[in-house]
């Protein structure tokens, strides 16, 4: 996935909001959704409190106060990062909130009437679910809904970003149209089938502004983990006091608060909050809408993966891949003739004649005027297209349907034509007949394309531990040779709803998470029941209404980077937690020697880092638990990176990475901290 | 250190490896309802129990009647235990006429048998009547290890099971564990030592005459049987109060080798059997691997430390070459007295075949550690197995998320619940090692038991409560234990470390059992490899780590320093 769209965290149009962000954040009551911060927070308002009565009882207050100091940065720099997260995403929601501010509604007084479209003009937050609306060129969608008569052309950039319109239709699976979405021709009438508050729109600025951010399942795991060793370290610290009380030691308030806040794990949990914000912004960024933090997650944990051949593994349209001549035919002979035949086939098959006619062969299309050319356009139901000129009569389509013009049957037409037709058949394409007159010519083989570069993408799957499977409604011969070609790891061929349905059970029994995309409101139910389903936003409303994601793309493909950013997002997680717990060692290290210095000189030799002063160590140690969650902020927001090598080699790189990189940072960090303190003379 | 002594550690470890894969094949197919060899002889005898009981055999529990029943279970043994000790006196089986205990003492007593810590604030054979050392001491060395084992069995169901809400039925847990397993060992083991000469008799102490002409009082009784299920059920509670120092309890280096094989040998059965039962011996292995890795380690440091020596004592002309032989017995040596302290306690057994309070203090300090990592080396029947779990869960969370998937382990998601729950158990230990700790360093009644004033007397009261907490029972010296404030807070911090471990884990077996075995992918975080294993040391020892860092700080990691300049305690 592209990663390469660097965040600007710098971007005054993020910074500034953000700043002041960061400090409407420290209000206490929303600052208790992250425990650690919370009492980092607590903490510093204590050490503030007594840095105030020192400054009063005239006590010199210099190292309390800078220890207020940085205590309070500590807890802005976390409420900084996710203001900085959520920066983007506001931006993004105020311009759709613009969008949608003033809707109104052509609501049509005789709805039963299927001709009269009398309507009355009402906003569209008095619209109800099951109202009829008229929407006619230029309006803009009132709400979600239904097309129940009309087509029209939809501008629906608002919500894709994609400016090309779509088609919106009455049944089928262009049925769903959008509110916000502008009708640029015609007119449509829709059923609302939302309420106005809970269209498709609002979800999208809820999730975007992050203003209902619900925490995942995983991140409140790790949240109690957290709060856990906050608790551990909250009694190693206050007990700390009795065991120095008896070595003859009487601590200061602020060097415990220094001790606990440097120990409890605020890395992580001044940046918790940021890496799932930034997650479902990049999910956005690349187009995507989570229902919930909860599906992005478990993206992460997918095991399969269902893709439609369609589209996603193939182009879509077969296409000629080689011209086979029987007899005394020439190659060239024959894709001249076929090239001639496919002038008047519109389609995709007979395009790609042309372009392979026009790649392999240098030919191409002959100026026919004059000549008395008639082409034969193709037709479904005469499976032929070809041309007349003069007496040259050129079929090609269907091989029964060009035996049938020859007039032969399929004993007469020859071995060599018939083990053409057999060999294209078995490889899983489709063989067209080319006759000219009563002469068979050869045969076109027609081939499912696949895309370039998927099969290396199924590898990298593959190394990430996920199988794909591909879904078709091919027979199996030709599903088992596009399932070959592509390198999935399945195939459901001919596949029905329910097959689909039944697949998605059966490895869900077997202990495994599903993925799929879908549009069809056939697909509705396989996408209910997958664990992370992807809508079309060009689907129905069934089915965007079943997937827990809408692709505002449409592209089928988008499933492989969700997966990515799930994944990345625990990554993070888990490289920030292990980077800080880690850390803990190092701090032991500044703040316990400097503690009891003066009882236990002794100690010093523990002071390995060669720290400066006692005082100067415990500050050192806060400043860089302090800079540290700023210095981690770009890795947040931009997410660890993820390599598809299996899951022991990502862990053995990441705990190398991550772990020894996590012990041996801040012993670096905290001496240069310490170095630059006792430079600038600041205690 | 020399290459004969790391042989002879070497030689222990090879010895319990090699057991660990039959004993943990029968280990699994008893608590998987198979037929063993003994099923024609135990089974009568279990169905007869478990009748007389009333617990229908097949009927199985949720993990709340599982903790029900083990807690009622534990709370009768505690009074059944209580009670004998407070009337000893007017009980038969009192050759010597010993008094009833005080009720403090009572009390600290019956809390350290029934949680399996066998910490005794008594000398036995000056105060327990044989009555109240086999009725008493002996049925709770049997059946509080087997409690243990039962747990650690109902959590592995829960990796077995998918679906469901039973984990197993813990009286039918307990009484296989028993007769299964501890009784036909405890027999074999302890005739083994009879033979090697240990004393195994129902009499008075006789008094003989010594050579100057002078009466000794010789302590004697059932030391045999009781040895043998101290170490077999990792109690550590010894017959006499120095405990396997004590000729009688430990005669000979070989005694010694098989005191140590067999408290190791169930503990890490018991792992390989987990792995056994859950489906992945592999995951057995790297278990055991773990801990024997973090023992060798354990060891070394203490061994290091130990022929170190102390450079004052050399100072003042102590040949250095035997290193620091003070609290220690010839007949061990440096080596397996240093291997003995790092299995007693890295195992929860608390037995000592050495003088821990006059271990150097690095020497010392690895004992302590090794029990503030939560008794998980392989820990305590049961208890080990349990608490490695528990670390696992955490190092697969902690972790596994590296690999971009929400974590899981053996198949099961770990999720907010059991981290919830794994918390909770982690919790116990800092909480009452600490706060007790704490207290009684600065108040009255905890600084006069200690006998050495400044950080050696610190280092008496930490692993006091380390001890305690840890339910391993094996003691510092000097801290005089026997004063109400000691005999309530650690009976107290014993019950805790425990029970308040022990029911989370239960919970945690409930919330796993009802989750679906995911299939491992590539994908999926391996939990079998040297890599996890270096992931769960590292995770042990930096959480055990970071706990308890200050704490030692300023008792033995200060002691050294001072020692180092010259100041010895």
């Amino acid at each position: 996935m592209s990663t390469t769209k660097s965040i600007s965290m710098l971007d005054p149009a993020i910074l500034v909001p953000a700043l002041r962000g960061a400090v409407i954040k420290l209000d206490p009551r929303q600052l208790i959704r992250n425990p650690v911060i919370f009492v980092t927070e607590i903490v510093a308002v204590l050490v503030t409190v007594l840095f105030v009565e020192d400054l009063t009882a005239g006590i010199d207050a210099a190292f309390s106060g800078q220890i207020a100091l940085w205590l309070w940065f500590t807890v802005v720099f976390a409420t900084f990062a996710e203001s900085v997260a959520e920066g983007r995403g506001k931006a993004q929601a105020e311009s759709l909130k613009r969008g949608k501010s003033d809707l109104f509604a052509k609501k049509l007084l005789f709805p039963d009437q299927k001709d009269n479209r009398a309507s009355e003009v009402i906003s569209a937050t008095m619209l109800k679910v099951g109202d009829i609306v008229l929407v006619e060129v230029n309006d803009l969608m009132p709400g979600d809904g239904e097309v129940i008569e009309g087509v029209a052309s939809v501008n629906e950039s608002a919500i894709t970003g994609e400016s090309a319109p779509v088609i919106r239709e009455a049944g089928g699976d262009r049925s769903a149209v959008t509110g916000g979405t502008e009708v640029i021709s015609d007119w449509l009438k829709v059923r609302i089938t939302t309420k106005p508050g809970e269209t498709f729109i609002d979800r999208m600025i809820a999730l975007i502004e992050g203003a209902k951010r619900q925490k995942t399942p995983n991140e409140i795991a790790l949240s109690i983990l957290l709060s856990g060793l906050t608790l551990v370290f909250l009694i190693a610290v206050v007990t700390l006091y009795g065991l120095a009380a008896y070595s003859g030691t009487d601590l200061s308030v602020a060097v415990l608060a220094a001790l606990l806040v440097t120990l409890i794990p605020t890395t992580i949990g001044g940046l918790l909050s940021a890496i799932g914000i930034a997650g479902m912004d990049r999910l956005i960024r690349f187009n995507v809408i989570a229902t919930s933090g909860r599906a992005v997650e478990a993206a992460g944990d997918v095991d399969t993966l269902l893709l439609d051949k369609t589209g996603t593994i193939t182009f879509g349209n077969r296409m000629a891949s080689e011209f086979l001549p029987v007899a005394d035919v020439s190659e060239t002979y024959l894709a001249e003739a076929v090239l001639l035949a496919s002038l008047a086939d519109e389609t995709a098959e007979g395009r790609s004649i042309v372009a392979l006619a026009n790649a392999d062969f240098g030919l191409t299309e002959p100026d026919l005027a004059g000549k008395g050319a008639v082409p034969i356009a193709f037709s479904a139901q005469t499976r032929i297209s070809g041309i007349d000129i003069g007496d040259r009569h050129i079929r090609k389509g269907a091989v029964n349907a060009v035996l049938k013009f020859v007039g032969l049957d399929k004993a007469q037409a020859g071995p060599e034509f018939n083990q053409a037709v057999d060999a294209i058949a078995r490889s899983g394409g489709t063989p067209l007949a080319v006759a000219e007159g009563e002469r068979l010519l050869g045969v076109v083989h027609l081939k499912d394309v696949v895309k370039p570069g998927i099969k290396e993408r199924f590898a990298a799957l593959r190394a990430m531990g996920i199988r794909t499977v591909m879904v078709t409604g091919d027979n199996p011969i030709t599903a088992a040779a596009i399932a070959s070609e592509a390198g999935v790891d399945d195939f459901i061929a001919e596949a029905t709803p329910e097959q689909k349905l039944d697949y998605i059970r059966k490895e869900q029994t077997g202990g495994r998470l599903i993925a799929m995309c879908g549009d069809g409101t056939n697909d509705a139910p396989a996408l209910a029941q997958a664990d992370v389903g992807v809508a079309m936003q060009s689907g129905t409303q069934a089915a965007r209404e079943a997937g827990n994601m809408v692709d505002l793309d449409s592209s089928p493909t988008k499933l492989i980077e969700i997966v990515e950013i799930g994944k990345q997002i625990l990554m993070t997680r888990g490289a920030l937690t292990t980077f800080s717990i880690a850390n803990d060692v190092a701090k032991y290290f500044a703040i316990i020697p400097a503690l009891f210095l003066s009882t236990y000189p002794e100690l010093g030799a523990l002071n390995i880092m060669g720290l400066h002063s006692p005082q100067s160590a415990i500050l050192s140690a806060v400043i860089f638990n302090a800079l540290i969650i700023v210095a981690l902020i770009p890795l947040a927001l931009r997410g660890v990176k993820y390599r598809p090598v299996g899951a022991a080699a990502l862990l053995g790189r990441n705990l190398l990475v991550y772990g020894l990189g996590g012990l041996v940072a801040p012993f670096i960090g905290i001496k240069l901290v310490d170095l630059a303190v006792t430079a600038l003379g600041i205690l | 250190m020399t290459f004969f002594g790391w042989l002879q550690i070497g030689f222990v470890l090879v010895a319990v490896l090699l057991l660990a894969k039959p004993l943990g094949l029968y280990l699994a197919r008893v608590f998987t309802g198979e037929r063993t060899f003994l099923f024609p002889v135990v089974d009568p005898v279990e169905r007869g129990f478990l009748a007389l009981a009333g617990v229908r055999a097949g009927k199985e529990q949720n993990w709340l009647g599982y903790a029900g029943s083990m807690l009622m279970f534990s709370l009768l043994g505690f009074l059944a235990l209580y009670a004998i000790l407070r009337l000893q006196n007017v009980l038969p089986l009192n050759p010597q006429g010993f008094p009833a205990l005080p009720p403090d003492l009572a009390f600290n007593t019956a809390a350290s048998f029934v949680t399996n810590t066998n910490w005794q604030s008594f000398g036995g054979e000056t105060t327990m009547s044989h009555l109240s050392q086999m009725l008493g001491l002996t049925v709770q060395n049997f059946v509080s290890a087997a409690t243990g084992i039962a747990v650690a069995m109902a959590l592995t169901r829960a990796f077995m099971r998918s679906g469901g809400s039973a984990i197993g039925n813990f009286w039918v847990d307990l009484t296989r564990a028993t007769l299964y397993v501890l009784l036909p060992l405890a027999i074999v083991v302890a005739l083994v030592f009879v033979a090697l000469g240990l004393p195994q008799s129902l009499d008075a102490n006789f008094v003989a005459t010594t050579l100057e002409g002078a009466q000794q009082t010789i302590a004697s009784g059932p030391v045999a049987s009781q040895e043998a299920i101290k170490q077999l059920g990792t109690n550590g509670g010894g017959f006499f109060n120095v405990n396997a120092a004590h000729p009688f309890e430990n005669p000979t280096a070989f005694s010694n080798y098989l005191n140590i094989v067999a408290m190791l040998s169930i503990s890490a059965a018991l792992v390989y059997a987990f792995g056994q039962m859950v489906g992945s011996r592999r995951q057995g292995w790297a278990l055991i691997s773990v801990t024997v890795i973090l023992l060798v380690i354990g060891t070394g440091a203490i061994y290091w430390a130990e022929t170190y020596g102390n450079p004052l004592l050399s100072a003042v002309g102590v040949d250095p070459s035997m290193g620091n032989m003070e609290g220690k017995e010839v007949r061990f040596g440096q080596a397996m007295s240093a291997l003995y302290a790092a299995v007693t306690t890295g195992l929860s057994n608390g037995g000592v075949n050495a003088m821990h309070s006059s271990l150097t203090p690095l020497g010392g300090l690895v004992p302590m550690f090794l029990m503030q990592l939560g008794e998980v080396l392989p820990g305590g029947v049961g208890s080990g197995l349990y608490g490695l779990v528990v670390f696992a869960i955490l190092a697969v969370f902690v972790a596994g998320l590296m690999v971009g998937r929400t974590p899981e382990f053996l198949g099961k998601k770990i999720e907010a619940r059991e981290m919830k729950l794994a918390m909770l158990a982690v919790l116990i230990l800092p909480l009452t090692i600490l706060g007790f700790t704490s207290v009684s360093a600065v108040a009255e009644f905890g600084t006069s038991s200690i006998l050495t004033p400044g950080p050696h007397g610190l280092s008496e009261i930490l692993y006091a409560y380390t001890s305690a907490a840890g339910n391993n029972g094996s003691a510092f010296g000097g801290l005089t234990a026997n004063t109400l404030w000691y005999n309530c807070t650690l009976g107290i911090a014993m019950l805790l470390g425990r029970f308040a471990y022990i029911v989370p884990v239960l919970a945690i077996a409930g919330a796993l059992v009802k989750k679906p075995r995911i299939a491992p992918s590539s994908g999926t975080f391996p939990t079998d490899r040297p890599l996890f294993a270096g992931l769960l040391i590292g995770i042990i020892l930096i959480l055990g780590g970071l706990q308890f860092f200050p704490a030692l700080a300023l008792g033995p990691v200060v002691e050294h320093f001072v020692m180092l300049a010259g100041q010895s305690f």
